[in-house]
């Protein structure tokens, strides 16, 4: 596969990791209430098990070591979208 | 042996005369033949025996979908098997060899398996060889298995190098036939980058084989000048000899290129180079594959593709036989007649199965329109054919064709769905897949050569269009259009005789309809259990024949019926082509330490850590057994003092405001407040709280930090750092970067550890125990200004530190420290000496964080605050996890101190039952997860896990290792055998 890095262009997917699904970017942040138990369930093992795009995050070891979020579409792997993982989790209010 | 099958003419060179053998035969051919051509001029028909019932089989195609003439070629490390005669270009010298039979090839003793065949049929397997129950393991099974299979390997490494290369291209053109070269000759004009493969080591395809002419001249001259034009090119890539095995995703393909001419001649030289091609667009012209007709006894050696017939005529200028005939469904079958009566070959009869009137005049032969052959004679080389009608007729070569088959393997790479072309009577490609290649030519269904070399033309231009570039403005190549009727005809009722469908797995017509009879209804089904397109050829002959062999039988259409998926490789490749250089020493990067070279120089013995080298231990002379060197290391390290490499450990270095927070959100344990120049020991779990990785993290400044990892988890958890930072708090204010191989580290332990590194130090920097107290960290000098860090910190349970340099220094720190510890007896100890030293200290390692393990079972629940949120504490209070009655860690020491030490093993792996239990896994209640001989102890030792552990101190139980057979009483005890109170450490 050929992931289009933002930064640096068109790199072969052998230099990159993959990690899963962009559900782990939502880690919980309410630790002290009781019901986040639950929360943190679902966040480390519930998922969709999705028949096209699928947006998941690679990383990319054997290069700059950025994280990306890449939208990839499970059935005929097509990306469509690849962003830095940094823009998306800041963007999801995960910045201060 | 002269070859009493050649003729004058063809594309070989006469003049050049290769010598070979075949079963020890010694034999001639010429240079250009391909094994097949050169065989079959020396009227070599018999070359194997099928792969079930051990059938006389010959040569069937002139391609790489060949079923039958699959020999093993050269011999000892080699010996390939299962190699393709047809595409195997002849050399001087080739040894070739026939598969599959025992004794002689004529007389295979295993042919007595034909004569068993209404207890082979398909999925036999199920029905028959059942009883007795036990006979099939000892008895059924290991003979089947034994006469099954096809060529054997040589069982020696293989001695051939192999390469990969990476190229790139705007266009790769998948096959030089008459419409790859048209379309290549139009795309390249335009500028673009082009890559123009063909399996063959002659390009042109089937222009070599054929007779008709392109622009008035010979179909070969014509592709011999192309290829010049192109090769002439700056911007074309010419890949002869080159497969294009396997369509990947987002343009990328695999190509097999075979260079072994170049390896026999200098060994240092690839035999194959395995290719990733990067292509912006590809245009697949592959051609069309000939198929057969399933009729009774259809395998006979002699019995062969009209195609190919011919092609051996025209190419290689061998005749197939002097009493040809031809049995036809299609007009195309009628060439083979006519090229071969035009060379002089006495044609016998053209059996057409169409009631049609005659394609045309064939001089000398009978002609029977409208009937079938039913069977043949000739059980080692054909003798004759019966026909439809009743007849009989004399023949020594029958050339069959039932068609043509768009070749679009590629086109399935991707799940492509072919579709039912009625008019040519066979499926074309999904064109929707794979995305960004286009199919032309007769890879597409366009049958007539005219068409197909318009199509190829227009379709170079349009595609390089596509990516902006211009074309040329080229005339097509022009050529007389001939028709290509054709009307399905997928075989006659056979009656007692088999009528073969897939060669190579001798599937028969009669397997198919019995499988559709069993209930197996759906083409994936059928495949599976008759196997038919199962073998190395992937069914390129048989399956169109067995879809419509089932199509009729289930009286559906060729639609409903549909196909199986093509998968890579379109033939087989080597797994050596797939590791190219990646073998033996070079499987993966060798990673050394800085003290590598003084560790040879000592005759080190050395163990592999994942990529690394690392010393394990440093026999001394007269020491023959492992346990001496590692009892002294222990000794001496303990007694005085010691030196380890430790390079290999992850470090991290980790700068910013934040990192304290860090810190404390990717640990358990509490690291904010961590005074500037003190370490502390961190435990470090997943999210689903098991333990994933401790070190110890040093505060060098404010917002200066230094991480260690163990040596297999630096690289992950410096991925899950990145990804912490980067993804789960973004703008905490933290920079890291991994060190590892940026310093040497070694660890300096034992009481004389001080005084040895006093020596080192310099003397501005105070390291006695009141500056540089337990647990403390710092950057210093050394050796007269030589940058260092120092951490006061003991995995051995000694006074021991730590010292860092930057790698360029690390051999010359080995050698300072080693010469300023004489006067100590220093000893360099390796990792052997450093695990029996942590284990009597009680410290949990990599065994012990083997992924199932918790912080509290680990004995650290005390480090869990609850009052931050880290990675892992969630989770881990889920109720079962703060289970008191868990497997806990504790020591475990044999009742006997004797325990063992005749049979020369610890009870590392044993697992932990009651005294009086039976040994199962019900009542399994633990395990030793690590364990060695202590020599300060004086027996075997381990650290294990087990039920309710911290509570049963003092209790006994037995250690049971059911594959070394050892079953002993131990004591559960504290993990801590050696200094427990730590007092060595705080001096």
């Amino acid at each position: 596969m050929i992931i289009n890095h933002p930064l640096l262009g068109p790199r072969d997917s052998e230099e990159f990791v993959y990690l899963g699904s962009t559900d782990l970017i939502n880690r919980p942040t309410n630790w002290e209430d009781e019901a986040s138990a639950e929360d943190f369930y679902q966040y480390q093992y519930i998922r969709e098990n999705i028949a096209g795009d699928h947006q998941e995050l690679w990383y990319h070891e054997q290069g700059d070591q950025s994280w990306l979020v890449v939208t990839r579409n499970t059935l005929s792997h097509e990306i469509t979208k690849v962003e830095l993982a940094q823009d998306v989790s800041r963007s999801m209010g995960r910045g201060k | 042996m002269s070859q009493t099958h050649r003729q004058d003419g063809g594309l070989i060179d006469q003049k050049k005369t290769l010598t070979f053998t075949f079963n020890g035969q010694i034999l001639r051919g010429y240079e250009g033949d391909t094994l097949a051509s050169a065989l079959l001029a020396n009227n070599k028909h018999l070359v194997g025996r099928s792969f079930k019932y051990h059938r006389p089989r010959g040569i069937v195609t002139v391609g790489s979908e060949e079923p039958n003439a699959i020999m093993e070629i050269g011999s000892g490390a080699h010996k390939e098997p299962n190699t393709r005669a047809t595409v195997t270009q002849l050399y001087n010298g080739l040894e070739a060899n026939s598969q599959n039979h025992r004794g002689p090839l004529g007389f295979d003793l295993m042919a007595i398996t034909d004569f068993l065949s209404p207890l082979l049929g398909a999925g036999f397997y199920y029905k028959t060889f059942m009883w007795p129950k036990a006979f099939w393991e000892k008895i059924y099974e290991p003979a089947i298995r034994n006469s099954a299979g096809l060529g054997t390997l040589s069982k020696d490494p293989d001695p051939d190098t192999y390469d990969k290369g990476f190229r790139y291209c705007d266009i790769l053109i998948i096959g030089a036939g008459a419409t790859g070269l048209s379309a290549a000759l139009t795309a390249a004009s335009s500028g673009a980058k082009v890559i123009l493969a063909d399996e063959d080591f002659l390009m042109g395809g089937r222009l070599n084989t054929e007779t008709a002419k392109i622009d008035n001249i010979k179909g070969s001259e014509w592709a011999k000048s192309a290829v010049e034009k192109l090769s002439a090119m700056d911007n074309v890539t010419l890949m002869s000899d080159t497969t294009i095995f396997g369509v990947y995703d987002h343009g990328i393909y695999g190509a097999l290129e075979n260079r072994s001419s170049e390896s026999r001649a200098d060994s240092n030289k690839p035999r194959q180079v395995n290719w990733r091609i990067y292509a912006k667009k590809s245009i697949l012209c592959a051609g069309a594959i000939e198929r057969s007709i399933a009729f009774g006894n259809n395998d006979r050696p002699g019995i062969m593709l009209a195609g190919a017939v011919r092609a051996y005529m025209n190419r290689f200028a061998v005749a197939t036989g002097n009493k040809v005939t031809v049995y036809t469904n299609n007009d195309d079958g009628w060439q083979t007649a006519k090229d071969l009566r035009s060379k002089g070959v006495n044609i016998v009869a053209v059996i057409d199965s169409r009631s049609i009137s005659p394609v045309m005049p064939i001089q000398g032969a009978e002609i029977f329109m409208g009937t079938d052959v039913v069977d043949t004679k000739g059980r080692r080389a054909l003798k004759s054919i019966t026909l439809s009608n009743g007849k009989t007729l004399d023949t020594d070569s029958l050339a069959v064709s039932g068609g043509w088959n768009p070749n679009l393997h590629l086109t399935c790479h991707h799940r492509g769905i072919p579709k039912w072309n009625e008019e040519i009577a066979s499926f074309i490609p999904d064109e929707a897949t794979p995305p960004g290649m286009s199919v032309a030519g007769r890879a597409k269904g366009t049958m007539v050569l005219s068409d197909a070399m318009k199509e190829g033309h227009d379709l170079g231009s349009s595609v390089a269009l596509e990516l902006g570039y211009k074309s040329a403005d080229l005339k097509a190549a022009s050529t007389p259009a001939v028709a290509y009727n054709v009307v399905a005809n997928w075989g006659v009722e056979s009656g007692k005789n088999r009528a073969w469908v897939d060669f190579q797995n001798d599937v028969t017509a009669k397997d198919v309809r019995l499988a559709n009879q069993e209930g197996f209804k759906s083409v994936e089904h059928v495949k599976r259990y008759t196997t038919l397109g199962m073998a190395t050829d992937q069914g390129k002959t048989a399956n169109v024949l067995g879809i419509g062999i089932m199509a009729e039988n289930m009286g559906q259409t060729m639609e409903e019926t549909g196909t199986t998926i093509f998968r890579p490789p379109y033939s087989p490749v080597a797994v050596g082509a797939f590791a190219g250089r990646r073998r033996g020493m070079e499987f993966y990067p060798t990673r050394y330490t800085p003290s590598h070279k003084w560790s040879e120089e000592q005759g080190a013995v050395f163990v592999e850590v994942g990529m690394w080298y690392r010393s394990q231990w440093f026999p001394q002379p007269g020491e023959t057994h492992w346990r001496q060197s590692v009892d002294r290391e222990v000794i001496k390290t303990r007694a005085s003092v010691g030196i380890c490499d430790v390079t290999t450990l992850g470090k991290i270095d980790i700068k910013g405001s934040d990192v304290s927070e860090f810190l404390n959100k990717v640990y358990v344990n509490a690291f904010a407040k961590l005074p500037v120049g003190k370490t502390r020991y961190g435990l470090m779990l997943r999210e689903d709280s098991m333990a994933m990785d401790d070190g110890t993290t040093a505060r060098l400044a404010e917002d200066h930090f230094v991480m260690t990892t163990t040596t297999a988890n630096a690289v992950s958890v410096y991925r899950h750092l990145q990804f912490c930072h980067q993804v789960l708090w973004p703008d905490l204010d933290v920079h890291m970067i991994s060190v590892t191989e940026q310093y040497a580290q070694y660890a300096v332990a034992g009481p004389n550890s001080r005084n040895l590194l006093e020596k080192i130090v310099d003397p501005e920097h105070d390291i006695s125990n009141e500056a540089f107290p337990f647990m403390g960290a710092g950057a210093i000098t050394v050796c007269g200004g030589i940058p260092a860090r120092l951490f006061r910190i003991s995995f051995s349970g000694e006074l021991a530190y730590e010292i860092a340099v930057p790698t360029r220094y690390g051999d010359a720190l080995m050698r300072a420290m080693m010469h300023a510890g004489e006067e100590f007896d220093v000893v360099p100890y390796g990792t052997e000496a450093l695990g029996v030293m942590r284990i009597e200290k009680g410290h949990a390692a990599g065994p012990e964080l083997n992924g199932q393990t918790s912080a509290y079972d680990l004995g650290m629940g005390g480090m869990v605050s609850g009052k931050k949120d880290f990675i892992g504490y969630k989770l881990g209070q889920r109720e079962e996890l703060l289970r008191n009655d868990r497997m806990q860690m504790v020591g475990f020491k044999p009742v006997n101190k004797n325990a063992l030490v005749d049979k020369g093993h610890s009870m590392a792996g044993a697992h932990l039952l009651g005294l009086r239990e039976e040994a199962t896994t019900h009542n399994d209640q633990g395990w030793i997860s690590s364990s060695i001989y202590s020599p300060m102890l004086g027996c075997y030792i381990g650290l294990g896990f087990i039920k309710d552990g911290l509570n049963r101190k003092g209790e006994f139980v037995r250690a049971v290792d059911l594959v070394r057979n050892s079953d002993i009483e131990v004591e559960i005890c504290s993990p801590h055998f050696y200094d427990p109170e730590g007092g060595r450490l705080r001096v």
